[in-house]
Order: structure tokens, then sequence, then C-alpha cells
């Protein structure tokens, strides 16, 4: 049995799927964090694997980048939710609410 | 042999992301997700992509992983998630529209999943070069400029995490002798 692109991206479709999902799902501002992850690799093997069925550096080159990018947005938003947890001892979704009209 | 590699990897895979989604506990998320993390770069093993495999595990499956893990202790485990939800029809709706992206995106794709030019940047040239030099060679000639901007991010990154980190601590420490 063959092995063609095709397999890789609908196992990225769905893994992106997964993380949506639980991006909607999950009240955990952590869980949450941990789905965008998901989803951020899910378009990560999406880019390799098009890079592989091109035949294209380029692919490579951005899921790099991809991965700096994630490491910056983690720093970030970990430090977010410290800050929102001094303030407001949760780091439930519903907790944060003060944008509530 | 590469079809049992892939199906394997791919159970991993979904096994992992789905409890992520799943686990109660966020450490056991935590754990989940650097399986899952590791699979992947198994999978990128599989398309010719050494170098963003190893960093893959060294920058996601390990850094940004004990960076969560850093701050579930910190904050403690959140047991008591609500489990009812505010808005009863919020999950079935999630679920559902879940669903139709994964539709919506297989019968877009349909039969030709791949189109497009072959090798704009340059190909992947396996046998001739290895993957970290040609990787190199694209990154600091084609995307130099991406690449320097990257580390005006980070730096970036790092000065926002202490101004977010100092600005907590002011008003936490009143509370403190505020006696509240």
């Amino acid at each position: 049995m063959d092995i063609t692109p095709s397999y890789y991206l609908t196992l990225a479709a769905l893994l992106f799927t997964i993380g949506a999902v639980g991006l909607l799902v999950r009240r955990n501002t952590l869980v949450m964090f941990m789905c965008v992850e998901l989803m951020l690799n899910a378009v990560n093997l999406t880019f390799v694997s098009f890079a592989k069925a091109l035949d294209d550096i380029g692919g490579q080159v951005i899921v790099f980048f991809t991965l700096v990018v994630a490491a910056a947005e983690v720093a970030i938003g970990l430090a977010i939710i410290v800050a929102i947890f001094r303030r407001r001892q949760g780091v439930t979704a519903d907790d944060i609410d003060l944008l509530k009209g | 042999m590469d079809a049992v590699l892939f199906f394997a990897l791919a159970a991993m895979v979904l096994v992992g992301s789905l409890g992520v989604v799943l686990s109660r506990n966020p450490v056991h998320s935590a754990l989940f997700l650097v399986m899952t993390m590791i699979t992947i770069a198994g999978l990128f093993l599989m398309q010719d992509a050494d170098l963003v495999a190893i960093i893959q595990i060294v920058v996601y499956a390990s850094a940004i992983v004990v960076l969560f893990l850093f701050v579930i202790w910190l904050l403690g485990v959140d047991r008591h998630e609500t489990l009812e939800d505010p808005r009863r029809f919020q999950r079935p709706a999630a679920v559902g529209l879940g669903a139709l992206l994964i539709i919506e995106v297989l019968a877009l794709a349909g039969r030709e999943w791949v189109t497009g030019e072959r090798s704009v940047r340059g190909a992947l040239d396996v046998e001739q070069t290895g993957n970290v030099e040609r990787l190199a060679r694209s990154l600091f000639t084609d995307f130099f400029w991406a690449f320097e901007v990257t580390a005006a991010l980070l730096v970036i990154a790092v000065v926002g995490g202490v101004v977010l980190a100092r600005r907590g601590r002011r008003p936490l420490s009143s509370e403190v002798g505020g006696g509240a």
C-alpha cells in the first residue's frame, strides 16, 4: 500500500479539527492553549507534507518560523494567564468576562 | 513498511490529541501533548524533514510543554473545571461545527490534494546535500529578512513577558501588605 500525501493531509485536517473543537469545548485556559498548539502542529504537518509532495524546501522553512512564533506566543500567553490568575484567582475562561457588556 | 509506520503514528497522534482535549487533569493534557508532538516529529522524519523533526522535539515537546507544566505547577491544578456549561447548547454546537469543518476540508480537497508549481524555492535535494545544509542555505539566502525579523520578535516576546510579570507584582504585594 502506497502512502500518498493525501493521507498526511487528511491526518492534519483531523488534528486541526480536534484542536479547534477542544478550544471551543474546554473552559480551562491552559488546556485551551494546548489546543491552539495542536492546531499549529496540524498546520506544520500540512506544510511539511506539501514540501515533500511538491519537492520544495520553502515548506520546511515556514515550519521553522511557525515554531519561533509558537514559542513567543506561548511565552506571552502564559505570562498573561499568570497575570490574570494573580488578579482573579482562577484560570477558567468564564472567569475572564470583564469585557462583557 | 511505510504504511504500517504511518498508520501506527497516525493512531498515536489521534489518541494523543484526543487525550489533550478529553483529560480532566491539565497535567495529563500536557503529557498527552508531549506524546502528540513527538509522534508528529516521527511523521516529519518520514517526509525527509530531519532538522524540523529535531527542532520539533527540542522546542515543542521539551521547552514549550515544560513551560506549560511550570505554569500548572505555579497556579495549582484546577480540578473543579465546571463541567456544567453555563450555556447548554454550546458544546453540541462546538462538536457540530467541528464536524462541519472536517467535512468541508475533505469535500473541498476532493481527489486532487496537491496542486501547484514544483520546487519554487528549490528542491529538497535529499540525496546530494543533507536536509540541514539545504534548509540553512534557504534560510540564510531566500528567507534572510524573515529570519532577522524573528530575532526581533523573540526579543519583543522576552521583554513583554518580563513586563507582564513585573506589573502584576506591585498590586499583589500591596494586597498582602494590606492584610486582605
